[in-house]
């Protein structure tokens, strides 16, 4: 085919780590889209028992904390490998303090639910799906933010320096990823769902 | 290759002065591909025993009418176990296995991409399959009720819910594969990542042997089906944990919904177990017929053909459930597709052997072998694959038939084909070629036996999964025969274990290249040294040893 000696394997960007989370992200949609399936499946099938009409609202200010968390995310990586350490710090903190908010909102819609409601996910199919399906994703959040926090603290304590950008980067791809199975979730839940 | 021959002194030996406890602390502490490797597929092979014996149990209670050999209830624990055993603990690890041990290997790269990320992924799997297998033990001292699993390998709902399924044995079916499906997905993301981002230089896509390519289908394929599978066991456990309704149909909940996502993972898995063996033969064969493999690239095209099809013809299993007749259709036509890419395959390992000057070793029998029973086992299916022959045949014997001759007519005889080709790789020593030929007879006719007759036994109408039968409606006979072939079978594989016995007693060197092969692997010393390759020979075509052997006619000029 060629005369020319070995030819060198450029992959360019895409080295193990790149390609391994973006098969860990696939495999995690994978699992995301079958729980999307049920909830879609058996939406206005729960007999009795509150409806998601009734005792679901646009979680608002909990979608524009997880969104914009991605924004500062990424700032993050740029400051880390750019060695603009506080700045990083700082977009680092705004990501954690984003996410935990997104976490704090689930909390008090599920207090809501559970309380005053009385849905739990043994009530009706919506409670089944619902409570699954917005569970695992918010399980996904917050091993994120134990992730991030873990940077966090190594950034605080001087660890992390810009040859580390590119591992922080493939977290934040996990972050993405969470921020984007939160679009589907949303549309899915409250939007189609309602 | 001359370079390494001074290293090919076997790692079990040349450590001699090491302790037992040294040698189980490496076992157990490595993150070698190789060395995980070998565990994946020695566990596998140790679960194929267990799931050998209980298939003996079986066909020895159906080898006469009306026989109480075995209790209704203990045949149902035999056949969950059975197919959960030869499916998640027997077929997965022994292609992960492969997979890890060669795929470094034939793109020249020290390891896999991630090998803490693998060896963590051989001990999930490990401990699921013991998880499972804890459930004899387990499972019957808590309720009293029942042992080990009974619901069927693919656990239909209603059946597994808490009021049909009491006790916890249903719980052990679902951890144990949960778990083991995670080592699964670790594995099949080192295997893609390895091959995409690990190979040496001059080893491009378009010259990878093609056993790597359909590693790389196959791990796409797990890594799309898995998840699947365990979101759906998710999701059963909340229903039998939380009160969860997912398919709990008094509730509102669907039966039929398990159904769907079990298949959704269960049909990618037949071909996550059936590629691997394309992959084995499709080294096999052009080794032992001299040849250059035929259409290469039609190869890959027709294996990443497979794959995409595999995603759309899960619901071909359920023809019987009613989904009414335009998913039947669609299924039925996109379940025939799949011959053509499979087609195609068997005429290019045809052309391969087509003038070639064969060499009928042991790896090459079982090879050739696979091809008539792989024909067979397509041509069922496309005959299962038309809805209403299903409608008539289903759940019958002739189902269970035709799946055996894909997994053992198809997987295990080039599982056992790759074992005799690849093993003097593995572990130094060649294996006796007398006791090979032996165990492929035996097996081959034990096989025939077993499963050919066992067509006929569907055909006149006996249901899979009974326990016994009445003696007048004419079964016997075929039974018989079909169980006759298990010690057949038995015998073949009593062989192979004491191949590999003598393999490890005899210590007959095997060197580097004992077949005369052209991929990489082959350029290392057997078994290969920990950091796999000394230097590597210059890859310019897709026989890089072969150009190495043959300067004078190298393939670059040809390809």
């Amino acid at each position: 085919m060629n005369q020319s000696a070995v030819d060198p394997i450029d992959m360019g960007n895409w080295n193990r780590g790149r390609v391994g989370m973006i098969c860990l992200i696939f495999g995690e949609s994978m699992f995301f889209s079958i729980f999307v399936v049920a909830y879609l499946f058996y939406v206005g099938k729960s007999g009795h028992g509150p409806q998601p009409s009734e005792v679901l609202s646009f979680p608002y200010i909990a979608t524009a904390c997880l969104l914009s968390s991605s924004i500062t995310a990424g700032l993050a990586v740029r400051a880390i490998a750019r060695s603009h350490r506080w700045l990083a710090v700082l977009a680092l903190g705004i990501t954690i303090g984003l996410g935990a908010t997104f976490i704090a909102f689930t909390a008090i819609e599920w207090y809501g639910l559970i309380v005053d409601h009385g849905l739990t996910i043994r009530t009706n199919l919506f409670g089944t799906t619902f409570y699954s399906l917005v569970g695992f994703h918010a399980a996904h959040v917050i091993v994120g933010l134990c992730m991030l926090s873990l940077i966090f603290g190594l950034l605080v304590a001087g660890a992390v320096h810009s040859e580390h950008a590119e591992r922080v980067e493939m977290v934040t791809w996990y972050w993405h990823f969470v921020d984007a199975v939160w679009i589907v979730v949303f549309s899915v839940v409250y939007i189609i769902g309602i | 290759m001359a370079s390494s021959e001074g290293l090919s002194v076997s790692t079990f030996e040349k450590d001699a002065e090491k302790t037992w406890l040294d040698h189980m602390h490496e076992w157990v502490s490595t993150v070698d591909h190789k060395k995980l490797g070998l565990l994946y597929i020695f566990s596998g092979l140790f679960f194929f025993i267990l799931g050998g014996i209980e298939a003996s149990a079986m066909r020895a209670q159906l080898a006469v009418p009306a026989n109480d050999l075995v209790e209704p209830a203990e045949f149902n624990r035999l056949f969950t176990m059975h197919g959960t055993t030869m499916v998640f603990l027997v077929g997965m690890p022994i292609v992960t296995g492969f997979g890890n041990y060669l795929i470094p290997l034939m793109i020249g790269a020290r390891d896999m991409a991630f090998p803490r990320l693998n060896a963590w992924g051989f001990w999930m799997f490990l401990f699921g399959g013991i998880v499972l297998y804890m459930s004899y033990f387990a499972s019957m001292g808590l309720y009293g009720a029942g042992t080990a699993p009974d619901v069927g390998w693919f656990a239909y709902s209603p059946l597994t819910g808490r009021a049909f399924s009491r006790g916890n044995a249903t719980d052990y079916w679902i951890l144990g594969i949960l778990l083991s499906g995670f080592g699964s997905m670790s594995g099949a993301i080192n295997m893609l990542t390895t091959t995409l981002t690990m190979r040496c230089p001059g080893m491009t896509m378009r010259r990878i042997p093609l056993f790597v390519w359909m590693m790389l289908v196959v791990s796409f394929l797990m890594l799309l089906a898995l998840p699947v599978l365990t979101a759906a066991q998710v999701m059963l456990l909340f229903d039998r944990y939380l009160g969860a309704h997912f398919f709990d149909t008094q509730a509102g909940g669907d039966a039929v919904l398990w159904q769907h996502f079990f298949w959704f993972f269960g049909h990618p898995e037949v071909y996550i177990l059936i590629i691997p063996g394309f992959a084995y033969a499709s080294e096999i064969i052009p080794v032992f017929s001299r040849k250059v493999i035929f259409g290469y690239v039609t190869m890959v095209a027709a294996s990443i053909c497979i794959g995409l099809v595999a995603v759309g013809v899960w619901a071909h299993h359920m023809f019987t459930v009613g989904m009414g007749r335009g998913l039947d259709i669609w299924f039925a036509v996109i379940t025939m597709v799949v011959g053509i890419p499979t087609g195609i395959k068997l005429f290019n390992w045809i052309a391969t052997m087509y003038g070639g000057k064969i060499r009928f070793k042991v790896p090459m029998l079982f090879a050739i072998a696979f091809i008539g029973q792989f024909l067979i086992a397509g041509l069922t299916g496309i005959m299962l694959s038309g809805a209403p022959f299903t409608w008539q045949l289903s759940d019958s014997y002739f189902v269970v038939a035709h799946f055996h001759y894909v997994l053992i007519g198809g997987l295990l005889f080039t599982v056992f084909g790759a074992c005799y080709f690849w093993f003097p790789k593995m572990l130094g020593w060649m294996m006796s070629e007398r006791i090979g030929r032996w165990h492929f007879v035996l097996f081959f006719i034990g096989f025939h036996l077993t499963f050919t007759t066992m067509h006929i036994q569907g055909l006149l109408g006996m249901p899979r999964r009974i326990y016994t039968y009445e003696p007048d409606r004419g079964w016997a006979i075929w039974n018989a025969i079909t169980s006759a072939g298990v010690v057949l079978q038995g015998l073949g594989v009593a062989f192979f274990l004491l191949a590999i016995f003598l393999a490890f007693r005899q210590k007959k060197p095997a060197g580097p290249d004992p077949w005369d092969a052209w991929t990489l692997e082959w350029s290392t010393s057997s078994p290969p040294p920990e950091y796999n390759f000394l230097s590597l020979p210059e890859v310019r075509s897709r026989r890089p040893l072969w150009d190495l052997k043959h300067p004078e006619d190298p393939d670059w000029e040809h390809e």
